[in-house]
């Protein structure tokens, strides 16, 4: 009994020490006032994030990564609450095998995507642009978003709605002054997990760039000058907090609209 | 005669291949409380929604207050509903969700705080307006739910099994608070419940079901009394089949022969359920008593005590005819100076003709 839970413990360990050892290097070497990335430390400067301040072409990819997820964010929720809302509410012909396709691009592998996508945009000869990557975008993040949208919607008593259009509203009103406040935690959390996939996705993004880069391909294309290594760790740094800040906040709204449905929290990510 | 406030005439509903409703003719009359009585599964539900508009009818119609309700949705019909599981939206405060229809009617401001403060007044919920809901106790919420959607003084309360969910003191003490507010603002209550005590004791008349179909309908006295068939008189109470066989009917008279009781001469009344096919006649446990010193009754019968369940104010006896019958139960109460008999012991059981029914 006390070996399994030891070696549990060391597992534990060790899985946790893969998984964020790397991500720490980053804010450690993105103050370390040297221009090699290496050990030991030389000192401790905020060079490298003053560099960032004055990058015109970063600013330009991260406005792209920008205006990208947030238009991701608004779409993948958008269509994930139809999707939503008719999987869990009404039965139709092969909702099971639709559900499945629907909820494919969050397995299949992105250059596959990627590759696909390219193909169709090119043949019917379309121009690469911050829309096709847009595009893809929604398409990976739309499972995502119908998978936390399905549990807020499953969570809602189908009594509530039938209670408000027995005391007389109007269905219109019924999902607008009962339904939505009621999965609002869960559409938050949708807009965030899209916003935050779609932010640092590298590989549809890097197939369907034309001109414009967004932020990782940015990144990638910046790391053949090691020079630029030191600034990129400190820009990696940045988004690491906005990715954890996002996904904290998500959370928050998540577990809060869990609280006010009064069902008892089971899992999440956090 | 004034009208009946809902009509139903030979609604069929099916899900499917299956008929979850067959059949049902059923006139409720204004302002009385009305039960659904049955087994799970045996359509009250389907029916309810049926009234209030939830589900289509597969055939058949619906009148409410002499109008057709067919293509009316629920939101337009003149019912509202106290759901099983309340739905009380979880949102909004106990004073939101009272005043929630009356919004929805666009009244003004003045008039929906006045309605909704006399309804939080009227389930006994003064000083929580202002309570989140989802604080609220299982008795709360049943009277926020209540409070609710009587605010809009429907023509017709429907109300969904909404006892089931509360511990058996709380439960009693809601029954009689129904009863106490269907009597005061005299709205009809159409009540769901598989709990045939529960609908006895509150009902005006009560509809009994099995399999989507209307078995009798009748007051708690009749259903009691002279239930009309032996699975109607074995769902409400308790009662003892012995089986039976016709010889001959004249005029009033119906001549039976029982195996234990020998040939009886009943009156035609007790077969009521009509005498076509009866094959039994049934008798209350109640009706029978365990005799005792110089006692005597009507007809008397020797039995042998097979099962004694003794209950503090009743005892429940089984006992066991000579004949190969199965053994019958009688219950007597526990007076003082009534000894309680053990099993195996003889004893007198003492009945009357009159008590018997005549069921198929
Ligand atoms: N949407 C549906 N689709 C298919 N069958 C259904 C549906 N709703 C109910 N049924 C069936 O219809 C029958 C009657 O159901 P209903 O809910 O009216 O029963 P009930 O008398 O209310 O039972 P309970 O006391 O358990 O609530 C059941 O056999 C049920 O399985
Ligand atoms: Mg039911």
């Amino acid at each position: 009994m006390r070996g399994k839970i030891g070696f549990f413990r060391w597992f534990i360990g060790f899985f946790l020490l893969f998984l964020y050892a790397p991500a720490m290097l980053l804010p450690i070497f993105a103050f370390n006032a040297s221009s090699i990335v290496s050990f030991p430390l030389t000192g401790f400067t905020t060079e490298w994030f003053l560099v960032l301040f004055t990058n015109e072409t970063l600013h330009l990819a991260a406005r792209n990564s920008l205006l990208i997820a947030i238009t991701t964010a608004i779409f993948s929720t958008l269509l994930a609450v139809l999707a939503a809302r008719a999987s869990t509410r009404f039965s139709f012909f092969g909702r099971r095998s639709i559900m499945g396709f629907v909820m494919l691009p969050m397995v299949l592998p992105e250059i596959i995507i990627g590759v696909s996508l390219l193909v169709v945009i090119i043949q019917m000869g379309f121009e690469l642009s911050l829309w096709s990557i847009t595009m893809g975008h929604i398409l990976i993040c739309t499972p995502f978003c119908i998978a936390i949208l399905s549990s807020a919607f499953m969570n809602l008593d189908k009594s509530l709605e039938e209670a408000s259009f027995d005391l007389g509203q109007t269905r219109w009103n019924t999902f607008w002054l009962v339904i939505f406040p009621l999965v609002m935690p869960g559409i938050v959390a949708s807009l965030l997990i899209a916003f935050t996939i779609s932010l640092d996705e590298f590989i549809i993004a890097f197939f369907l760039a034309g001109t414009e880069p967004t932020l990782p391909v940015y990144i990638w294309g910046q790391l053949r000058f090691p020079a630029k290594l030191p600034s990129l760790m400190a820009l990696g740094t940045v988004l690491l907090l906005v990715s954890i800040g996002l996904l904290l906040i998500a959370d928050y709204f998540r577990r809060r609209g869990i609280r006010k449905t009064g069902i008892e929290n089971t899992g999440g990510f956090l | 005669m004034t009208l009946p406030i809902i009509r139903l005439s030979g609604l069929d509903k099916f899900y499917g291949e299956f008929q979850a409703l067959s059949q049902i003719n059923l006139d409720i009359k204004t302002g009385e409380f009305f039960s659904l009585l049955g087994p799970s599964g045996c359509g009250k539900t389907t029916l309810l929604r049926a009234i209030a508009g939830f589900e289509t009818l597969s055939s058949g119609s619906l009148q409410i207050d002499g109008l057709s309700m067919e293509g009316v949705p629920a939101n337009k019909r003149p019912t509202n509903m106290v759901f099983q599981s309340y739905a009380i939206f979880p949102h909004m405060s106990v004073a939101e969700n009272v005043a929630y229809g009356l919004k929805a009617r666009k009244l003004p401001k003045v008039e929906i705080k006045a309605r909704v403060a006399e309804a939080i007044d009227m389930v006994g919920l003064q000083g929580f307006d202002e309570r989140a809901s989802h604080a609220l106790s299982g008795g709360q919420r049943q009277r926020v739910a209540l409070a609710r959607a009587l605010v809009l003084k429907p023509r017709v309360l429907l109300l969904d099994e909404p006892l089931s969910a509360l511990d058996k003191k709380l439960r009693e003490q809601m029954q009689s608070e129904l009863r106490r507010l269907q009597r005061a603002v005299g709205i009809t209550f159409v009540l769901v419940t598989h709990d045939q005590e529960e609908a006895l004791t509150m009902s005006d008349r009560i509809a009994v079901m099995f399999d989507g179909k209307i078995a009798q309908v009748a007051s708690p006295q009749i259903l009691y009394g002279k239930p009309s068939t032996r699975k109607v008189a074995a769902f409400i109470g308790m009662m003892n089949f012995l089986d039976a066989k016709v010889l001959a009917a004249s005029g009033d008279n119906v001549e039976v022969e029982v195996q234990s009781l020998g040939k009886l001469t009943l009156s035609l009344e007790q077969a009521t359920g009509g005498l076509n096919g009866c094959d039994s006649v049934g008798v209350r446990p109640e009706m029978l008593t365990i005799l005792t010193g110089s006692q005597t009754s009507e007809r008397e019968i020797e039995a042998e005590v097979t099962e004694v369940s003794y209950y503090g104010d009743m005892t429940y006896y089984d006992v066991k005819f000579p004949s190969k019958e199965d053994p019958i139960t009688v219950t007597m109460r526990n007076t003082a100076g009534r000894e309680v008999l053990e099993v195996g012991a003889k004893a007198r059981v003492g009945w009357s003709t009159s008590s018997l029914l005549l069921l198929k």
